[in-house]
């Protein structure tokens, strides 16, 4: 396993956000978006073989499908029927992990999907609606992609709308407790976060190369616990961005995060 | 019994201010046809219940809505519709905004004639606070609070299939025929559009006969309009209409907005719409997304 120095944000941020599923054993991994989509694939083929994954529409796979169009003689390794009705016992049975990015994300680890501004009734912003995001958050893991780390995504105060259930004492519904809100990773274009600090604080798990805990603090707009020591994000080996590339042929990855910056910027 | 029947006569069957369920998800095989109709109607006040897409985007756009129930609003490669988005910012709508989950439950508990269904989802969310309809309640077999999630019964069910039989079998031979089999049941009419009449003979092949996801006796009538959920999609038939779609969103930006749309696409019937947007055929060719 050789390190790799030529790699860019994205793949960084795939490589740790596949992480999130390493040690998840036979679970759904749903990425919705290229990153969490690609991070869920590499997981599947290398650090958690026992993953389960659809093709985005109705069948499960045993293999990843390569994103975009593919060749006309290919076949996907369908294994069975997984249509969007199956898809909620699935996710009713816990055995799922999401990986989303939502719009807003409070220093509960409560997320909107929904609605901005204004008031309910008329909100200046009308985005997509809560979607699974409520079942999602009380019945599986869920960890959040951001791809542009900022105070309008990570704000100060509660989400406008709370689509997903957080570790907020005030909205704790009855015979349930905090720990029953399972938030894995938060993964963005400057670091790795969890839900670990004191009383579900957020916490800084890793840095990107080049990236500062101040960076980190003055682009979240609530206080993140900062570790004594905090590691640099892993850079990809050679081999996870031949299986990234070979994932990915039309290069979606360049896309989602502004202009494509390398993944070693100090 | 011949259910056979045109989208006018559906839509004669519809009143002000009633409940319909609208089958498919976001862009793909939504009854578009029929909602085409609806749109040429002086039909009001209606409560929309949806796994959202354009179908909702027009009818609030054409103001025949009072009250939208949905998770989502979206045509998935545009991520926000357009119409639904103005009507939410403008307050021009009511809204009961649950989880995808707890509409497929709400279908159910309607069709099972039961009032709700108990569930965790939306507890400790905005799901609960801003519906007060929507009761938590305790549970008679644990110290818990639950979620009950109230029956969405729908007066009518809007649904496109592949093909039917003028008895009412209909086949959904995609993929995925979303939650198409409870909107079907929970409504006390169902109104079918296919791509396709064919005779009853047709199902007696098993392997077509395992495509048909709900009874007979659910559907009440069956229109046959081939293309007729365009700009959706009807997979394996043809895939959703990608630059029509786009233009229908920009349309929400220029002054003339969705009445500049109608002039341009609606039509006074099917065939005319059809002819608007480059036939039958030009629908049928539409490339299948990939995923």
């Amino acid at each position: 396993m050789t390190a790799a120095t030529d790699y860019t944000l994205a793949e960084l941020c795939i490589v740790a956000a596949s992480q999130a599923f390493a040690d998840d054993g036979e679970v759904l991994a749903t990425g919705i978006g290229v990153v969490p989509r690609l991070a869920a694939s590499l997981a599947m083929k290398t650090s958690n073989t026992d993953l389960m994954m659809t093709d985005s529409e109705a069948w499960m796979l045993s293999e990843p499908n390569p994103l975009g169009p593919r060749p006309a003689d290919f076949v996907p390794s369908t294994e069975s029927w997984m249509g969007f009705s199956r898809i909620f016992d699935n996710v009713w049975s816990g055995k799922r992990h999401a990986m989303l990015g939502p719009t807003q994300i409070d220093r509960f680890g409560q997320s909107n999907t929904s609605a901005l501004g204004g008031t309910y009734q008329k909100p200046k912003t009308m985005m997509l609606g809560a979607r699974g995001f409520p079942g999602n958050s009380i019945s599986h893991p869920n960890s959040f992609f951001v791809p542009a780390h900022n105070t309008r995504v990570f704000m100060d105060g509660e989400c406008d709308f709370v689509s997903s259930i957080g570790y907020n004492p005030a909205r704790l519904p009855k015979g349930h407790n905090l720990d029953d809100v399972d938030i894995r990773l938060v993964i963005t274009d400057l670091c790795v976060m969890d839900f670990g600090g004191p009383d579900h604080q957020i916490r800084l798990v890793s840095l990107h190369p080049g990236v500062t805990a101040e960076e980190v603090q003055d682009n979240t707009g609530y206080p993140v616990h900062i570790p004594a020591d905090v590691p640099v994000t892993a850079a990809p080996t050679q081999e996870q961005l031949a299986i990234i590339a070979a994932l990915d042929p039309h290069n979606q990855r360049a896309h989602q995060i502004k202009d494509n910056p390398p993944g070693n910027r100090s | 019994m011949n259910k056979q029947m045109t989208a006018a006569q559906v839509v004669a069957q519809l009143k002000d201010g009633m409940t319909i369920g609208i089958g498919g998800w976001g862009p793909r095989r939504k009854p578009m046809a029929l909602v085409r109709e609806i749109l040429r109607s002086d039909l009001k006040d209606l409560t929309i219940v949806a796994y959202g897409g354009a179908d909702v985007g027009m009818l609030c756009a054409a103001g025949k809505v009072k009250k939208v129930v949905f998770a989502f609003v979206s045509l998935d490669f545009i991520p926000l519709e357009p119409y639904f988005r103005q009507a939410r910012q403008s307050g021009a709508i009511e809204v009961m905004e649950i989880d995808e989950g707890m509409m497929l439950l709400g279908l159910r508990a309607a069709s099972w004639g039961i009032p709700f269904i108990p569930t965790e989802v939306g507890l400790g969310t905005d799901i609960v606070k801003q519906n007060p309809d929507i009761k938590v309640i305790d549970s008679p077999y644990d110290d818990k609070e639950w979620v009950a999630m109230p029956a969405l019964k729908l007066d009518v069910s809007l649904i496109h299939v592949d093909k039917a039989d003028v008895r009412g079998v209909c086949q959904i031979a995609g993929p995925d025929f979303y939650m198409d089999d409870w909107f079907a049941r929970a409504a006390s009419k169902t109104f079918v559009s296919c791509d396709e009449l064919v005779e009853t003979e047709y199902f007696h092949d098993p392997a077509q006969a395992r495509l048909v996801h709900w009874e007979r006796s659910m559907t009440t009538g069956v229109v046959p309009i081939a293309g007729g959920a365009h700009p959706s999609s009807c997979s394996p038939l043809y895939g959703f209409d990608i630059p029509h779609f786009k233009a229908y969103a920009a349309s929400a930006k220029e002054d003339t907005g969705f009445q500049g749309y109608c002039d341009k696409f609606l039509g006074a019937s099917e065939e005319e719409y059809q002819k608007n947007v480059g036939g039958v055929d030009a629908i049928r060719a539409i490339e299948l997304p990939t995923y």
